[in-house]
């Protein structure tokens, strides 16, 4: 443990830019709102870099204790900093791909009247992802954990004047919330049972435990927990379902927050606890059944969908399955290679469908795009470079980690191998769909339209919006700049390097790593499975080519010989629909008869109000009493008189 | 000797005729003189009391309360008279309201 007094810096600056935006945004220019968002964040990202050149894993890991929080007898939990290799990954994938999404941002947000607020949100976002990535006990990093899910809330509900991107940051936040309480109640037994929260003292005491054979016991109820936190972070089975609504707020947001880093805290979670994990194989077990289940049902909804920015919501779920997967059979360092080139490809993709949709005037919808390679030639060259990537085609970044993460999966079981690549197949087929049916072809909007309902507040409002058209170079700078990490992002994963520098994260080897890594001196089978993850890549573009580009007819002619599976896909399986027959409604409704008209009409307000009816009632009558005739109170005074007579003379016979 | 039994009789009998003067009459004179009938009664029973158990504290009672009821009648006769300037009647049904 090396002290670096750097460490509190990254995420104190950005929180200083949401702080200045957000106090004095409002009378601002808007450049002097640029200026500081960008600065702050910048030098985040500066910092970082600086702290990444310094680090060597001789010293690692670095802390630093900025404060004392709680006390209370032997438990503490302070704000302390911590990074070792798995934070400074995460600390450079979130202030790297969180500066440049910020530039594009200033470009994306430009015309927006509310431009200070976006501003300082997301700086407020950068803020809390890195508190969530550089804590030091488990307590902290539910603050970062916590406020990044607010980050989201508020950057959901950009435009909280529509009524669904109001309704989406709610679900957000609530299905966010149904996952902390797991996370909520892991902390707790960890308190319980290990008395700290500290990542190091945790695993100092967890690190001795064997693994627990029979499926049951502390360390796999905490397991189960924290992926129960980290499924709803993270949008996977069964609480991925706020991810695609949360499409309603602005592009940049989808990027950084909805693709690059908020949704891998689950992962990054999953993986710093991974010493727990190991030794709760049934946890592993979920976590590695859940991933699987969540890449290949997102993926199979991706391919009808027609809004540009659902089909990378879905992909992104799709792709964080693929995260877990590798987690659960113990390649935490693959996930987490996964998670990097993924926050360059995807967050790429997000920013090069906010580019189209920007330059044809608010578009999501895919089927009314269409040809628009020559209008925009960076926007498709950048895209086509990460849809390249996310295919799994080499060189591409994808390629590296997506067939790690598979190499490792068939070392655990073939059949996650097999879903693995049969999810790949369909992420190549719906990603070149959403190539071809975006690019290809001819336009197909309106050249001279109306506003569209979907992104125009702010910009070609009522105005219609003319020729699609580039998108200025502050936009495309960022573009450019993660095109160029999408193809060599996943060369640091050659000769397993990237896996050897994170292993001093991951030395509490287990079983199933051990495993993996005995297989994994077999290549012979390890290019015969990535020449037939490539191939299937292949296939799944040229069925997409052959489908969109070639007869262009043929889709609604498969849509309708399998008419109810594909309703059934394009209605998202109707798991929408199914949560809100099984929890929404019966909430709903118990909270509308039960708790409102039972309980607080029936029983709160009708004590007050009774008790206040009692007593005027009771002063209605006992006021005649009081009329002013004196003989009547001689009368009152006579018969009180006569009652303590008698009660005496009662008393005396007794 | 008369026994105890007859004074506490007609003690009891002044202090109804008391009782029923207050309840029964309207004018505000006779109903004090009603107020001094039922403390006399009373009065009665005390002395009654102290003659057959020779002991003195119940006449020494008696004392303080007519000298009590000396300082009412004082109070009470001049309450009366303002009442009467200010309302000029007697009759206590009247004097229904305590503002003026």
């Amino acid at each position: 443990m090396t002290p670096n007094p750097y460490l509190w810096l990254v995420p104190l600056l950005p929180l200083a830019g949401a702080a200045i935006n957000g106090f004095f945004g409002r009378r601002s220019s808007k450049k002097a709102i640029s200026t500081v968002a960008l600065v702050f964040c910048g030098a985040a990202f500066a910092v970082a870099l600086l702290i990444a050149w310094d680090f060597s894993s001789a010293s690692a890991p670095y802390y630093f204790d900025l404060a004392h929080w709680l006390r209370s007898g032997s438990f503490q939990a302070d704000f302390s900093f911590y990074l070792d290799q798995l934070s400074l990954v995460m600390l450079l994938v979130v202030t790297g791909v969180g500066f440049l999404i910020h530039i594009y941002s200033v470009g994306y947000m430009w015309d927006d009247d509310g431009y200070y607020r976006f501003m300082s949100y997301m700086n407020l976002f950068m803020f809390f992802m890195l508190t969530l990535v550089l804590a030091k006990n488990y307590l902290f990093m539910f603050i970062g954990w916590e406020g990044v899910g607010l980050a989201s809330y508020l950057l959901i509900g950009y435009w909280f004047t529509k009524d669904s991107a109001a309704a989406a940051g709610k679900k957000a936040f609530i299905v966010n919330r149904i996952g902390d309480f797991g996370f909520l109640i892991a902390l707790f037994l960890m308190i319980k049972h290990f008395g700290s929260l500290d990542f190091t003292r945790v695993f100092a005491a967890v690190q001795p435990l064997s693994p627990e054979t029979a499926g049951s016991g502390l360390l796999t109820a905490i397991g189960l927990l924290l992926m129960v936190g980290a499924a709803g972070k993270s949008a996977q089975i069964p609480l991925y379902v706020w991810l695609p609504d949360a499409m309603e707020g602005p592009t940049p947001v989808s990027a950084l927050i909805h693709a690059a880093t908020m949704v891998t805290a689950g992962v990054y979670m999953v993986a710093r606890s991974s010493v727990i994990f190991e030794r709760a194989p049934m946890a592993m077990m979920v976590v590695a059944i859940i991933g699987t289940l969540t890449a290949l049902f997102a993926a199979t909804i991706g391919i009808a969908q027609t809004d540009i920015k659902k089909v990378l919501a879905y992909s992104t779920i799709s792709q964080l399955g693929y995260m877990f997967m590798a987690c659960g059979v113990g390649a935490f360092s693959a996930g987490i290679f996964h998670l990097m080139t993924h926050a360059f490809f995807k967050g790429l993709l997000f920013l090069a469908a906010g580019s189209v949709i920007h330059g044809i005037g608010g578009e999501q919808d895919m089927r009314k795009m269409g040809g628009l390679r020559t209008y925009m030639p960076w926007t498709f060259a950048t895209m086509g470079i990460a849809t390249l990537a996310i295919a799994g085609i080499p060189p591409f970044a994808g390629f590296w980690s997506k067939d790690e993460i598979l190499w490792k999966a068939f070392g655990a079981s073939w059949v996650y191998w097999l879903i693995g690549v049969i999810t790949a197949f369909i992420t190549s087929f719906y990603m070149f769909r959403l190539m071809y049916m975006t690019f290809g072809g001819d336009y197909r909007g309106a050249v001279v339209q109306q506003a569209h309902g979907h992104e125009v507040y702010g910009h070609g409002q009522g105005t219609g919006h003319g020729e699609p058209h580039e998108s200025p170079g502050v936009m495309l700078g960022p573009l450019v700049i993660l095109a160029v990490l999408s193809v060599v992002g996943g060369f640091v994963g050659y000769g397993n390097q990237f896996e050897h520098f994170l292993a001093p994260v991951f030395q509490g080897a287990s079983a199933v790593a051990q495993e993996t890594s005995r297989e994994a001196g077999d290549s012979t089978l390890e290019y015969l499975l990535m020449a037939v993850s490539v191939s299937v890549a292949v296939l799944g573009w040229l069925l997409a080519h052959l489908l969109y580009s070639r007869r262009p007819e043929l889709p609604k002619r498969i849509a309708a010989s399998l008419d109810g599976l594909y309703q059934a896909v394009v209605n998202k399986y109707y798991i929408d629909e199914l949560y809100a027959v099984l929890f929404v409604k019966p909430v709903i409704d118990g909270s509308t008869t039960i708790l409102w008209h039972d309980i607080d009409q029936g029983v709160i307000d009708a004590a007050v109000n009774d008790s206040a009816d009692a007593a005027r009632h009771v002063s209605d009558n006992v006021r005649h009493m009081q009329s002013g005739n004196l003989r009547s109170y001689a009368g009152w005074i006579a018969a009180g008189g006569a009652v303590v007579i008698a009660y005496m003379v009662w008393m005396g016979v007794r | 000797m008369i026994p105890l039994s007859y004074y506490l009789l007609l003690s009891g009998i002044l202090f109804v005729c008391g009782v029923l003067g207050f309840l029964i009459k309207r004018n505000i004179i006779t109903i004090f003189m009603s107020i001094e009938l039922m403390l006399n009664g009373v009065n009665l029973s005390f002395v009654a009391f102290a003659a057959q158990w020779h002991a003195l504290s119940g006449q020494v009672f008696v004392f303080f309360v007519m000298v009590v009821a000396a300082a009412e009648a004082a109070v009470g006769l001049a309450i009366i008279i303002a009442v009467y300037r200010t309302r000029e009647t007697l009759n206590v049904d009247r004097v229904n309201l305590l503002k003026l």
